[in-house]
């Protein structure tokens, strides 16, 4: 991490903060006392000399300040002066305080830890499925999942369009506690081809078979037709029964659950889409943001949500 | 000095004036234009391709800045949330800065990577289509409009003399590289790259 002031002025230009501001405070100090003497003793004829602005025949007198206020003002330098010597103010003196805003930053990040790491020590203790069942664990998970995954994952957990939902127990890459842990860490990055090249007669046929492989309303004779086409060109990744492959991220088809169905999108418009352009998800890696110990809870927390039907 | 001679002489008025409101500026500001912590870029700190600047002027249009802010401030609350706090460095080649003052939404300076592009898409064409409770406005016409790129090389070449390393061959491509595409892609290159460089060192 860079320091946040980094290297120190040169002296050149430490030295010309230093002249300005306290030239500026003695200045102002000077004025201020240079202005307070003013003469309002009455003349041998009892005449006060004025500023000289009259309305309505009211003169102005020309008097100091109040006394309060003067003081006020004398009060800011001195304050002025004892914050300088106590904080970094004059170019690279840095103050007797020794106070920095990168030292208040660490500071404040240790007292933090000081506090948290045994909580989180302990729960990285616990094996996932019996931390999923902990209830005050799950209360911190789920803050941690509320402020990092529910912006596309929803505050439900329950995905959207093109992304998971994680409350139906159909797993993309996988629902056992390592799985999700390594989703967690890593981030996933699915990737379905684009299936244009086969034509639209084809990608019809395809789409019949894979809405029959749900048990969806399909078309019999296309359907049949798709079969050959999709053991050559799907069974690789969707594997020949349709079920799927949890180390690739390729989907179930067999399951009636649609990644990317538009909210009163019909399933075969989806599938027709889906085979056209392919589809690409991505899942960024969340180790960096939240660390291995946060994403132990999460994991718990995803894991917890099939518990909650 | 007579205070009259002041009052009376509003040019005299006005340069005393100026004199005196410098001071914290040149105090303040004036030695930054020296110090090698604002003025040299971070390691690794890259100029946006055209691209992403084609995209950052895009933000600039459609007046993110006024509810974003740019900027992560070294408190604790602010680095577990976003990440590492922005430095001078990262910002030596920002012509104008974006660092906003105000956050109606979250700060983006470290939003690069954090969420998939097909996200910012989605949220884009419709905050509320991935975040319910958003009060985002929608910006569909992301979507529809796209970059002729006529006026991305001036702009480079603009940046450039103004410090910024770009190669004349960069300048040179920056129209091909543009011509015809969406300004929401614009957009989110843009904003995939934001605080990228420094994002690891936690």
């Amino acid at each position: 991490m860079n320091n946040l002031w980094g290297d120190s002025l040169s002296s050149f230009w430490s030295a010309w903060i230093i002249v300005i501001t306290l030239g500026t405070i003695a200045i102002s100090a000077w004025l201020l006392f240079a202005n307070r003497k003013t003469d309002k003793t009455p003349d041998s004829e009892g005449n006060v000399e004025t500023t000289g602005h009259a309305a309505d025949e009211i003169e102005e007198y020309d008097n100091p300040l109040p006394k309060w206020w003067f003081q006020l003002f004398v009060g800011t330098v001195i304050f002025s002066i004892g914050y300088l010597i106590l904080y970094p103010g004059l170019g690279n003196f840095e103050g007797v305080l020794g106070w920095s805003q990168e030292g208040q930053w660490e500071k404040e990040v240790a007292q933090a830890e000081e506090r948290f790491a045994p909580i989180f020590a302990q729960y990285q203790e616990v094996p996932i499925p019996e931390l999923a069942k902990d209830q005050e664990a799950m209360q911190v998970a789920e803050r941690i999942f509320q402020n990092n995954c529910a912006v596309c994952h929803g505050s439900n957990a329950q995905g959207g369009y093109g992304f998971p939902n994680l409350t139906d127990n159909q797993w993309l890459y996988g629902g056992e506690p390592e799985n999700i842990v390594t989703t967690l860490n890593n981030g996933r990055n699915g990737l379905m081809p684009s299936w244009q090249q086969l034509g639209e007669n084809n990608i019809e046929n395809l789409t019949q078979y894979v809405l029959s492989l749900s048990g969806l309303e399909h078309d019999e004779d296309r359907a049949e037709q798709g079969e050959s086409t999709f053991m050559s060109v799907c069974a690789a990744c969707h594997t020949p029964q349709g079920t799927g492959n949890t180390a690739l991220g390729a989907p179930n088809l067999t399951n009636d659950t649609w990644l990317y169905l538009a909210p009163g999108q019909e399933v075969a418009d989806s599938i027709r889409q889906t085979l056209r352009n392919g589809r690409n998800g991505h899942m960024p890696a969340q180790a960096a943001y939240i660390g291995e110990e946060r994403v132990h809870l999460v994991a718990a927390y995803v894991y917890s949500l099939r518990f909650n039907d | 000095m007579k205070h009259e001679i002041v009052e009376k002489n509003v040019g005299l008025l006005a340069v005393l004036i100026l004199v005196v409101i410098s001071f914290g500026g040149l105090a303040e500001i004036v030695p930054l234009f020296f110090q090698k912590q604002t003025t040299e870029p971070v390691e690794g700190l890259e100029p946006l391709t055209a691209l992403e600047l084609e995209g950052r002027d895009i933000y600039r249009r459609e007046g993110c800045v006024g509810c974003h802010s740019q900027m992560v401030r070294p408190f604790r609350a602010e680095t577990e949330r976003y990440g590492p706090y922005s430095v001078a460095g990262e910002q030596v080649y920002e012509y104008n800065f974006l660092w906003g003052s105000k956050r109606t939404g979250p700060d983006l300076a470290r939003v690069g990577g954090r969420y998939s592009d097909d996200w910012h898409r989605a949220h884009m064409y419709n905050p509320r289509d991935v975040v319910p409770e958003s009060i985002m406005p929608a910006y569909p016409w992301l979507f529809e409009n796209t970059i002729d790129g006529e006026d991305t090389p001036a702009k480079m070449s603009t940046l450039k003399s103004l410090g910024v390393p770009y190669t004349d061959e960069q300048i040179d491509n920056a129209t091909a590289e543009v011509r015809g595409t969406q300004e929401i892609t614009a957009l989110i290159a843009y904003l995939q790259q934001l605080g990228t460089v420094l994002k690891d060192n936690r």
